[in-house]
Formats: structure tokens, C-alpha cells, sequence
């Protein structure tokens, strides 16, 4: 077991290196990045000097190093548009995203699961196509799309539902305030129901499809048909012996799963205003503040694989048959 | 959205047991075409899928021809018009924008940059991930080694965040959006390939070419590729999908083509500002032609796969 977890620390470390090593490459790739951080108007001594001031004059690899000390401090430079380091600027939007991504997360894998079996178990049926050709269509929908919809249906036409706004649970609950953030939670969560579902249909559509194929498989097992040979009811049959190995596959895409819906989320904020990272980007991209979008990506990077690695460590234990 | 991978095909992936490496002459050929098309008709839904496709690639291919108006022609004066509208002599089927363009013209010509992006993405991801897939299989040790870790560090990563990255840094454009993007697809294919590749190496057939002494590139790709073309056109039907959609989300946020191209995605990001005066058209006709091409592509994939491996038709 400790193997597996120090072989897998390992990888993870070295993932990050990669990633560091990928967004100083970029940087690098479109020429000299002193113009990113220059306006359009400056004089060539004003470039020189901004050059020398961001240590763009130096070798690649001292740079690289100097880079790479930098964010082991956490120390992703200035934020160009805010005047404030760039990593608080980011970090005070982490919790509104963190927050719209894992209710998508919770939504998708909640109804995912009841739909798969459902189709699985009515193969054939009616119900099994209905289910299964909305999943077909909900991963054929751009999610910003699905939201633009929304927001004219049931937010402009019906007033059900909110068209922008934010209301933050995570944010006081971090902050210590348990209180606030418990009696928000209604607001929050409606305010949250119209972007987390053009976040998470398209998960929801994928793992409804994963569970049914997956059900299907299992239920054809010799040791399904031994339970339902003992007489067990139905019931006792699917819940028990079947789902039980049916979701693993479910479970190990949980990890993935939050990556992608990130990148969703990136997406969707744009439609709903939502105030996380997303936004932040994407004004972040049009002034060209690249500390920014650097810390950005470089966050979610990290959040992205250091939950990859608990999952990994969280199936090896629900799952006897991996070996470490 | 799929950004890159797609990991619900990892086990859509049909395992083709090995055919002749010689391809099927002239009559097996038809043959086996009228053995798919019946097998299309069957399932229906493959078959309006590639209607759908037809009238895509048409629009994309002929789409100055068929286009009534400039699309980027501007006039003040149409601005916003409801579809089904007649200003002058002229008639404008989904309406005007608020430029004044022609909502169905842009529209024509939106189908060229996500069919273009979509199909050249898959050339160049394919093509770098099927040459490092088969080598990486075929040699094995450190070679193997090496590029699989390379896909692992892509892997890790979420897609999206990258493309952003290096578009951001490179500018918007055509070439750039398909490299970022064939580039984030490389790693599917490789993995794939390489483990056909694996279990193909040991096949007698392959060893009867080696003891022929065949070249080791003629065994890569005369007698070893053949036999992986058709779990890898299923991953490519899929692929096409999730790239388009992609190609979508990223002009959405102004990092596609420049604006002078009209495509779905900067149509459906123009139509923001317009969403509360509830001008609908200019939201819902792009998004339908993404759904609609997508959809297809999806549906071709879904049955694709199960006309290759019958197996699968089964559990699936």
C-alpha cells in the first residue's frame, strides 16, 4: 500500500513539474513575452526597461528556475488589470467556481446512477429509449448553449429562475461564519439550479449511459444469476450484488469527472455572470493579463490532480481487486 | 462540452479481431458497403444522422453559392430582424443580427470553420497519436516509457485550461485552433493503438512478415496499421463531436477565429447581448446547427461501433 502511495505521489509531482514546464512554455511560444505585459504604445526604451524589470533579458533556463521558485512561494506576479498579486486575486474567485463545479458534480453522478439502472433494468423498453436518447442528445448540447436556453425559458419567459446573481455558501463557510453560510443555502442553491444543470447534463448524460452499459454487464454475471437463483427478491438483487459493482466505474471517473466539469464551468460563468474563475479568465484573456490566466490554469491544475490522486487512493481501498 | 478526452469510449472501443492485411478487392468492397448501408436502415437513426451530415458538408463545401447574402455584409438599417422577414425585395429566413447580417448566411458559413476545424483537428491529432501509439507498442521499453507519461501529464490536465493557455499566447486563428486542438487529442489514439498494437505484435501473421524480412516500418504500417483502422475510425466519429463542440466553447470566449469569420460559437457569443431583449433567434439557430452536427457524429460513432463488433450490441 505504501508503495502504491509513494508511486503515486511521485507521478503526481511530476504531472505538476510538466505543468509548470507547459504554461512556461507558452509563454515562451508566441515570441517575446515582454510585449504581453507592454501596451501597444510603448516606446522601444519603455519595452527595453520592461524587459529588464520582468528578467525576460535572462537565459531560458535561469528564467525557468526563477519561475519555478516563484510559484513554489506562491508567487505568480502581478495581476496587470487588479495591481494586486495575482494569486489572491484568483483564489478569492476559487470558492464561487469550486462551489457551482461540485453541485454539477453532485447532480450529474445523483441522477446518473437511479437513470442508468432504470434503463438497464427496462432495457428495451420505452422508458430505456426515452432515457437513453435524451443522454444521446445531452452530450451532443454545448453547455453554454443549454444555458443561453435556459436563461430565456425559464429565467426571461417563465421567471422561474434567476438570470445572473450569486449567492456564496463556501466562501463564509470558509471564512468561519457557519451560520450565515447554513442559513444562505436556499439562495445559494437556487441561484445555483439554472447554471448547474447546463454545467452538468452533459456529465449527467455520459455516466447515465456508463451506469446502464456497465448494470447491463454486470447483470449478466454468473454471480447475479446464482444471487437471483437463491430466491432474493429483485430488489435485494440490484441494490446488493449488482450496483455494487456496476457504479466502480463511475467512481473512478469521479476525479476526471471534476476536471471536465471545470472546464465547463470556465465556460458557463460566462453565460450566468457567475463570479469564479471562469469570468475572471475570460476578462483576465481580453486585457491580456497573463499572471492571471497563468494562476488560473496553474490552480485548477493543481486542484484537478491532486483529486485525481484521492481517488486513485480512495478506489484502491473500495476496490480489493486492485493491487497495490 | 468534451474537451479532448472522452473517457466513456475507453471501452466503446470495438476489439477487431485481425483481418488479412491485404485490403478486400473491388467486389468485397461493395459488399460490404451494402452490408453497412442495410444495417444503417435498420437502425434508422444512423441514416437521418448522415442526411444531417450531407446537408453539413454541402452547406460548408457550397455555402457561397447557396448563401443569399455577404455574410458580413452590415446594414444599419435590417438590424435585428425577425426571422421569416421581407425588407425590400429581400427575404431573410432566420432574420438579421444586430449588424444587420444575414443570420442563414453566417450560418452557411459557420459550417465551413466547424467541419474544417473538426476534421483537421482529428487529421492531426490522429496522425501524431497513431505514429506514437504503433511505436510505442512496437518497441516497448523506454520509447514506450516516455510517451506514455507524456499522455499522462496531458491527461492530467484539463483540457479546456490548456487550449485557453496557448491560445491566449498565440492569438486566435484557423491553424492555431487546430493544432491546440489536434493536439489535445493525441492521447486517445496513442493509447488505443498502442494496446492493439501490443497484442497484434505477437500475432503469427506478424511474426510471418518479420520471418520474411520485411522491414520493420513495412510491419508497422503495412501489416500491423490495417488492422487497427476500424476501432480507430469509431474513436474518430466521436472525436469529430467532441471537437466540434470544443471548437464551440472557445470561439464562444473570443478565442477562436478572428471575428471577420463568422462560426456557431462567436454567433452564439454575439447573441449574449441580446438575450434579454429577447431577440431568440440569434441564440437558438447557431446552437441547433451545433446540436444537430454533433448529435450526428455521436449517432454515426454509436453505430459504427456496434456494426464493427456485433459483440458489443449485446451489453450495450
Amino acid at each position: 500500500m505504501w508503495t502504491f502511495i509513494v508511486r503515486r505521489l511521485i507521478q503526481s509531482v511530476i504531472v505538476i513539474i510538466g505543468v509548470t514546464f507547459i504554461s512556461f512554455v507558452a509563454l515562451q511560444i508566441g515570441g517575446d513575452p515582454t510585449y504581453l505585459y507592454v501596451s501597444e504604445r510603448a516606446s522601444t526604451e519603455e519595452i527595453e526597461a520592461a524587459r529588464r524589470a520582468l528578467g525576460f533579458d535572462r537565459p531560458l533556463h535561469i528564467q525557468y528556475v526563477t519561475y519555478i521558485s516563484n510559484l513554489l512561494q506562491g508567487d505568480f506576479g502581478n495581476s496587470l488589470t487588479f495591481r494586486r498579486p495575482a494569486i489572491d486575486v484568483v483564489l478569492q474567485a476559487l470558492p464561487a467556481t469550486i462551489e457551482l463545479t461540485l453541485f454539477a458534480l453532485i447532480l450529474a453522478i445523483s441522477l446518473a446512477i437511479p437513470l442508468g439502472v432504470f434503463s438497464a433494468l427496462y432495457r428495451g423498453t420505452p422508458v430505456d429509449g426515452s432515457i437513453m436518447t435524451v443522454a444521446m442528445l445531452g452530450q451532443s448540447i454545448p453547455n453554454f448553449w443549454l444555458g443561453i436556453m435556459m436563461i430565456m425559458l425559464f429565467g426571461l419567459q417563465l421567471r422561474l429562475f434567476p438570470i445572473s446573481g450569486h449567492v456564496p455558501f463556501l466562501m463564509p463557510l470558509l471564512q468561519g461564519e457557519i451560520v450565515r453560510a447554513f442559513t444562505q443555502l436556499p439562495q445559494a442553491l437556487y441561484y445555483m439550479i439554472m447554471p448547474g444543470v447546463a454545467v452538468g447534463f452533459y456529465s449527467l448524460s455520459r455516466n447515465a449511459r456508463l451506469v446502464r452499459s456497465s448494470m447491463l454487464e454486470v447483470l449478466g454475471q454468473d454471480y447475479v444469476r446464482t444471487a437471483r437463483s437463491k430466491g432474493i427478491s429483485e430488489r435485494a438483487v440490484v441494490v446488493r450484488h449488482a450496483l455494487r459493482n456496476a457504479w466502480l466505474p463511475v467512481v473512478t471517473m469521479i476525479g476526471l469527472e471534476f476536471g471536465f466539469l471545470l472546464g465547463g464551468v470556465v465556460v458557463v460563468e460566462m453565460v450566468f455572470s457567475w463570479p469564479g474563475i471562469g469570468r475572471l479568465v475570460f476578462n483576465a484573456i481580453s486585457q491580456r493579463d497573463i499572471p492571471v490566466v497563468q494562476a488560473s490554469v496553474i490552480v485548477l491544475a493543481l486542484i484537478f490532480i491532486t483529486l485525481n490522486l484521492l481517488v486513485d487512493l480512495i478506489y484502491a481501498r473500495i476496490d480489493p481487486r486492485v493491487k497495490y | 462540452m468534451s474537451l479532448g478526452l472522452k473517457p466513456e469510449h475507453a471501452d466503446a472501443v470495438p476489439s477487431v479481431g485481425p483481418v488479412p492485411p491485404a485490403s478486400p478487392k473491388g467486389r468485397e468492397l461493395r459488399k460490404e458497403f451494402k452490408r453497412a448501408w442495410r444495417s444503417m436502415v435498420v437502425a434508422k437513426w444512423p441514416v437521418v444522422a448522415l442526411f444531417i451530415l450531407l446537408c453539413v458538408v454541402i452547406a460548408a463545401v457550397f455555402g457561397p453559392l447557396l448563401a443569399p447574402f455577404d455574410p458580413n455584409r452590415q446594414n444599419i438599417m435590417i438590424r435585428l430582424l425577425d426571422p421569416l422577414q421581407q425588407s425590400g425585395n429581400a427575404f431573410y429566413l432566420l432574420g438579421t443580427d444586430a449588424l444587420g447580417r444575414d443570420v442563414f448566411s453566417r450560418l452557411l458559413y459557420g459550417a465551413r470553420i466547424s467541419l474544417l476545424v473538426g476534421l483537421c483537428a482529428i487529421a492531426v491529432g490522429g496522425t501524431i497519436g497513431v505514429i506514437a501509439g504503433l511505436v510505442s507498442g512496437y518497441f516497448g521499453g523506454w520509447i514506450d516509457d516516455v510517451i506514455m507519461r507524456l499522455g499522462d501529464i496531458q491527461l492530467a490536465f484539463p483540457f479546456i485550461l490548456l487550449a485557453i493557455m496557448f491560445l491566449v499566447v498565440l492569438g486566435p486563428g484557423v491553424l492555431n485552433i487546430i493544432l491546440v486542438l489536434g493536439i489535445g487529442q493525441w492521447v486517445t489514439y496513442a493509447r488505443i493503438v498502442r494496446a492493439q498494437t501490443l497484442s497484434l505484435r505477437e500475432k503469427e501473421f506478424v511474426e510471418a512478415a518479420r520471418a520474411l524480412g520485411d522491414s520493420t516500418p513495412s510491419i508497422i504500417f503495412r501489416t500491423i496499421l490495417p488492422n487497427i483502422v476500424a476501432p480507430l475510425t469509431v474513436i474518430a466519429s466521436f472525436n469529430v463531436a467532441s471537437v466540434i463542440l470544443s471548437e464551440a466553447a472557445l470561439s464562444f470566449l473570443g478565442l477562436g477565429v478572428p471575428p471577420s469569420v463568422p462560426t456557431w460559437g462567436s454567433m452564439l457569443a454575439e447573441s449574449r447581448d441580446q438575450l434579454i431583449a429577447n431577440r431568440w433567434w440569434l441564440a437558438f439557430f447557431p446552437g441547433i446547427a451545433i446540436v444537430l452536427t454533433v448529435l450526428s457524429f455521436n449517432i454515426i460513432g454509436d453505430w459504427l461501433r456496434d456494426f464493427l463488433d456485433p459483440r458489443l450490441k449485446t451489453i450495450g
